[in-house]
C-alpha cells in the first residue's frame, strides 16, 4: 500500500501522460445519416465561454435549418484545447470538427488525424481561391495538402497612443525602426513608458522574435526542416528584442514579469504606455477603457537599411483553423459545416463579434471591415504576414525559444547584460533541447 | 484472521462437521470478494498508468504516433540517454532542474516544519482565544491553490505588488532599483516563500493532532524530574511524536518535490531558470513538446530517486523505532 501511494505521488506527472490513453473524449455524434448530429470543439474566442456559446448557438441554429444537420457545440478553454486534441487524436474518439491554433497546423498534420483538404475536398467548400493568402499559409507543412482552413485571422501591428505621439509633435506612426526607435524615445516620459512587452509569456516573445528574425533575413528552420537557432540573423534578431530594455530603455524593465497574456496590453489601455506590440485588439483596448479616439494602429516597422535577405515581414500569420477529424462518420456533413462557417455572411458575423479578420475575400466589403484599422491588418496579412514555421517541431520550437528569451530578457531587465555571444550560446542550448 | 479463527472455532465446534466445511470457506472469501473491488480500482487507476508509463519511456511516442501510439518505434534508452547525457544541454537543464528542486525540498521541509512544531507547541496549553488561533493558522491550507497563488502573484509583482511597496516605499529597504521578486534569482526565494506558506499549516495539523495523545502526566513526571521547557521538548514530546514525524516528514518531502500547481501558478507556462522544480521541467519536456517518450523517462527516472530515498528514509526511520 506504502509503496502504491507513494507511486502515484510521484507519478503525477507521468499518470497525467498515460492517461491520454486511457480517457476518451465524447464519441462523434450519433443519428441517421439523413439528419447526423455533429460534435464541434469551438476554442475560446469570447470574452467567456459562456459568451462563445451565445454568439455560436444562433449561427448554428441557422446551420441547422438550411441543412437539417444539428450541431452539438462544445467550447473548449485554451488551456485544455491541445490537450483534449492529443487525447481525442490518441484515443481515435473526437469532435467531427473543431478549431485549432494554426500555429499547431503543422504538428498537428503529422498525427494524420485530420482530413485533408486537397483540391476535391477544398472544391466542395467553395474552392482555395476564396480564402485570403496569408491565412491559407498557415494551414499546414509546404507541399502537402492542408488539413484545415482558416476562420478567424489575426496578424500582429503596432498599436500606439494617438494623444502622446501628438503630445509629442509625431504626427506618422514610424514606419522603420530607426524612426521607431526616435519616436519610443520622445514618448518615454516620466509618466510613461515607450513600449510594452509580454515580456514573461513564452508565446508572445516567440512570435515577436519570429517576425525580427524575418526582417534580418533568417530562419529557425533551413529549407530541408533542419533547425538553425543560432545564426547571427537570429542572434540580431533576439539582441534587438532585448535592447528595448537593455540598450533603448523604451521599455519598463517590470514587463519582463508580464506572463498572464494581457498586462502589456494593459498598460497601454491604461495610458502607462505609448506602444505595444499587439495581435488585432480594438475590442479588447474598449473593454479595458481606453478612449476609441486615441488608438492608433500601424504596420510594425521594418529594418532600414534592409539588412542582406531581409524579408518586408511585419507579423506572423496569426488566426484560429477549422479542422475535420478523420474518423467522423459524418464526412458530408462535417464539410458542408465547414462550408458554412467560412461562408461570406457567417465570416462577417463572427470576426465582426469577436474583433478578428475575416479570412475569405468577399467578407472585407462589409462595412464594418473598412474601418482604417480592419484595413491596415488586412494589408498585413495580405502582404506582409509571414507563417510560422511549417515543421512538425514547431510547438517544440515555439517553447524552446520562447523561453530562453524570456529568460535572456529577465537577465537584461534585472541589469545584466546579455552579449551576443550569451545570446548565441542560448539559442544553440535551445537547440540542443530539440529533440 | 488467526485470532478470528480462534475465538469462532469454539462456536462452530458444537456444530456438525459437513454444515462447518460448508460454512468455511464462504467465511474465508468474503473478505476478498469486499477487496475485489478496491484492487480493481488500484489496479485501474494507479498500476496500470504507472505500467503504461513506463512502456511509453521506451518509445519514440511524439506527434507523429499518438494517432496509433502502438506504432510508436521502439526506443530502447534512447530516451533516458537522452535525458541523462549531462554533457548536452537537455541533460545539462535536467540536472539544473533536479538540484533546484532538492534544495528547494529540503529548505520548504525544514522550515515548515520548523514553523508547524512551533506553532503546536505554542497552542498544546489552552488559554483563550487559542482556537481562533489555531483555524488563523490553518488558513493558507484551507484555501484554494489557484486563488491563493494568484494572489502572491500579484503581491510579489515589481512594480505594484505589495511586498516592493512595503519594502520600498514604506521601509525604503532596497538600495537602487526595486527588486524583482518573480524572475533571476528571487523568484527562487519567492517559491520557497509561498511554498511554506501553503504547507506548513499541514505540519502543524499533524503536529497538533499529535500531541493530543500525549498524556499530561507526562510532562508532569518530567516537570519534577526537573525538565525545564527545553527539557520537555526534547524528552517528551519530540520522542512521543515519532511516529507522526515518521509520516509527516514523508508526506511533505513528496508532496513538495512534486508539487506542480505552486510554480505553474506563480510563474505561468515557464518557470524562471533560477525556480524551474522538476514537475515543470517534465511538463515542458513532454506535453508542451509532445515529446511524450522524453516525459515518461524523465518521469520513470524521479520515480526511481523517490523510490530509493524513501525506501532508505523507511528503513533508517524504522530501525531507530525498533531500538527506541
Amino acid at each position: 500500500m506504502r509503496v502504491t501511494r507513494l507511486a502515484a505521488l510521484a507519478l503525477a506527472s507521468l499518470a497525467g501522460a498515460t492517461a491520454l490513453t486511457a480517457c476518451s473524449s465524447s464519441g462523434s455524434g450519433s443519428g441517421s445519416d439523413k439528419n447526423p448530429t455533429l460534435t464541434y470543439w469551438a476554442s475560446n474566442q469570447g470574452t467567456s465561454l459562456d459568451n462563445d456559446k451565445q454568439v455560436l448557438g444562433p449561427e448554428l441554429a441557422k446551420f441547422t435549418k438550411q441543412t437539417g444537420i444539428k450541431v452539438k457545440l462544445q467550447v473548449v478553454p485554451w488551456s485544455d484545447l491541445l490537450n483534449n486534441i492529443l487525447t481525442a487524436t490518441t484515443s481515435g474518439k473526437g469532435p467531427d470538427v473543431l478549431n485549432i491554433g494554426n500555429t499547431w497546423s503543422a504538428s498537428l498534420q503529422a498525427t494524420g488525424a485530420f482530413v485533408p483538404f486537397d483540391d476535391s475536398v477544398m472544391s466542395k467548400i467553395g474552392g482555395k481561391s476564396r480564402f485570403l493568402g496569408g491565412s491559407l499559409s498557415a494551414t499546414g507543412a509546404a507541399g502537402k495538402p492542408p488539413t484545415a482552413v482558416p476562420i478567424y485571422s489575426l496578424a500582429y501591428g503596432l498599436y500606439y497612443n494617438k494623444k502622446y505621439f501628438a503630445d509629442a509633435g509625431i504626427s506618422q506612426p514610424p514606419t522603420t525602426w530607426p524612426e521607431f526607435l526616435a519616436d519610443a524615445k520622445k514618448v518615454t516620459t516620466p509618466q510613461h513608458w515607450g513600449l510594452s512587452l509580454e515580456g514573461g509569456s513564452v508565446s508572445e516573445n516567440v512570435h515577436n522574435v519570429f517576425t525580427f528574425s524575418q526582417q534580418q533575413g533568417g530562419a529557425f528552420f533551413d529549407s530541408a526542416g533542419k533547425p538553425t537557432f543560432d545564426t547571427p540573423q537570429n542572434v540580431a534578431a533576439v539582441r534587438q528584442y532585448l535592447d528595448f530594455i537593455q540598450k533603448d530603455k523604451i521599455t519598463n524593465p517590470s514587463n519582463a514579469e508580464y506572463a498572464q497574456g494581457t498586462e502589456a496590453l494593459a498598460d497601454f489601455a491604461k495610458g502607462k504606455t505609448a506602444m505595444v506590440l499587439w495581435q488585432a485588439a480594438s475590442g479588447s483596448l474598449k473593454q479595458l477603457g481606453m478612449n476609441a479616439a486615441d488608438i492608433g494602429v500601424a504596420p510594425i516597422p521594418l529594418p532600414d537599411p534592409m539588412p542582406a535577405g531581409g524579408k518586408a515581414v511585419t507579423s506572423m500569420v496569426a488566426g484560429i483553423n477549422l479542422a475535420v477529424f478523420k474518423t467522423t462518420k459524418h464526412m458530408d456533413a462535417a464539410l458542408k459545416f465547414v462550408k458554412f462557417m467560412t461562408s461570406t455572411p457567417e465570416q462577417k458575423v463572427l470576426n465582426k463579434t469577436y474583433g478578428s479578420l475575416p479570412s475569405v475575400q468577399e467578407a472585407y466589403a462589409d462595412p464594418a471591415f473598412t474601418t482604417p484599422a480592419v484595413q491596415t491588418f488586412k494589408s498585413i496579412l495580405s502582404k506582409s504576414a509571414a507563417p510560422l514555421p511549417a515543421v512538425a517541431a514547431e510547438s517544440q520550437f515555439e517553447t524552446l525559444i520562447g523561453t530562453a528569451v524570456k529568460d535572456m530578457l529577465a537577465d537584461a531587465a534585472s541589469g545584466k547584460t546579455v552579449s551576443d555571444s550569451k545570446i548565441s550560446s542560448e539559442l544553440k542550448a535551445a537547440q540542443q533541447q530539440l529533440s | 484472521m488467526v485470532q478470528l479463527d480462534t475465538r469462532t472455532q469454539p462456536e462452530s465446534a458444537p456444530l456438525a462437521p459437513s454444515k462447518a466445511a460448508r460454512r468455511r470457506p464462504r467465511r474465508h472469501l468474503l473478505p476478498y470478494l469486499l477487496l475485489i473491488p478496491a484492487v480493481l480500482l488500484e489496479l485501474l487507476i494507479h498500476i496500470v498508468p504507472m505500467l503504461v508509463g513506463i512502456g511509453i519511456s521506451f518509445l519514440h511516442l511524439t506527434q507523429f504516433y499518438i494517432a496509433n501510439w502502438r506504432d510508436a518505434p521502439p526506443a530502447g534508452f534512447a530516451n533516458y540517454r537522452y535525458a541523462l547525457d549531462f554533457h548536452s544541454a537537455a541533460g545539462k537543464e535536467l540536472l539544473h532542474s533536479f538540484f533546484v528542486t532538492v534544495v528547494f525540498t529540503v529548505i520548504v521541509l525544514v522550515i515548515s516544519w520548523t514553523l508547524g512544531m512551533a506553532a503546536a507547541v505554542f497552542t498544546q496549553r489552552p488559554f483563550p482565544g487559542r482556537g481562533i488561533v489555531r483555524t488563523i493558522f490553518l488558513i493558507p491550507y484551507a484555501l484554494p491553490v489557484f486563488a491563493s497563488v494568484i494572489t502572491w502573484n500579484f503581491m510579489l509583482q515589481r512594480d505594484n505588488g505589495a511586498v516592493n511597496h512595503v519594502l520600498v516605499d514604506q521601509l525604503h529597504l532596497a538600495t537602487g532599483d526595486r527588486p524583482f521578486w518573480l524572475i533571476g534569482q528571487n523568484s527562487f526565494y519567492s517559491l520557497v516563500l509561498v511554498e511554506v506558506w501553503r504547507t506548513w499549516p499541514f505540519a502543524f495539523l499533524m503536529l497538533t493532532a499529535g500531541m493530543q495523545s500525549i498524556t499530561q502526566d507526562l510532562y508532569e513526571a518530567a516537570g519534577l524530574d526537573g525538565a525545564g521547557v527545553w527539557g520537555q521538548l526534547r524528552s517528551v514530546t519530540l520522542p512521543m511524536l515519532r511516529p507522526v514525524n515518521r509520516v509527516l516528514l514523508l508526506v511533505l518531502f513528496l508532496w513538495t518535490f512534486n508539487d506542480f500547481t505552486t510554480p505553474f501558478t506563480l510563474f505561468g507556462k515557464g518557470a524562471p531558470r533560477q525556480a524551474d522544480l522538476i514537475s515543470m521541467h517534465i511538463y515542458q519536456n513532454s506535453f508542451v513538446t509532445w515529446n511524450f517518450g522524453t516525459g515518461s523517462a524523465m518521469s520513470v527516472l524521479l520515480l526511481l530517486f523517490l523510490l530509493v530515498i524513501t525506501g532508505a528514509y523507511l528503513r533508517i526511520a524504522n530501525r531507530g523505532a525498533d531500538d527506541a
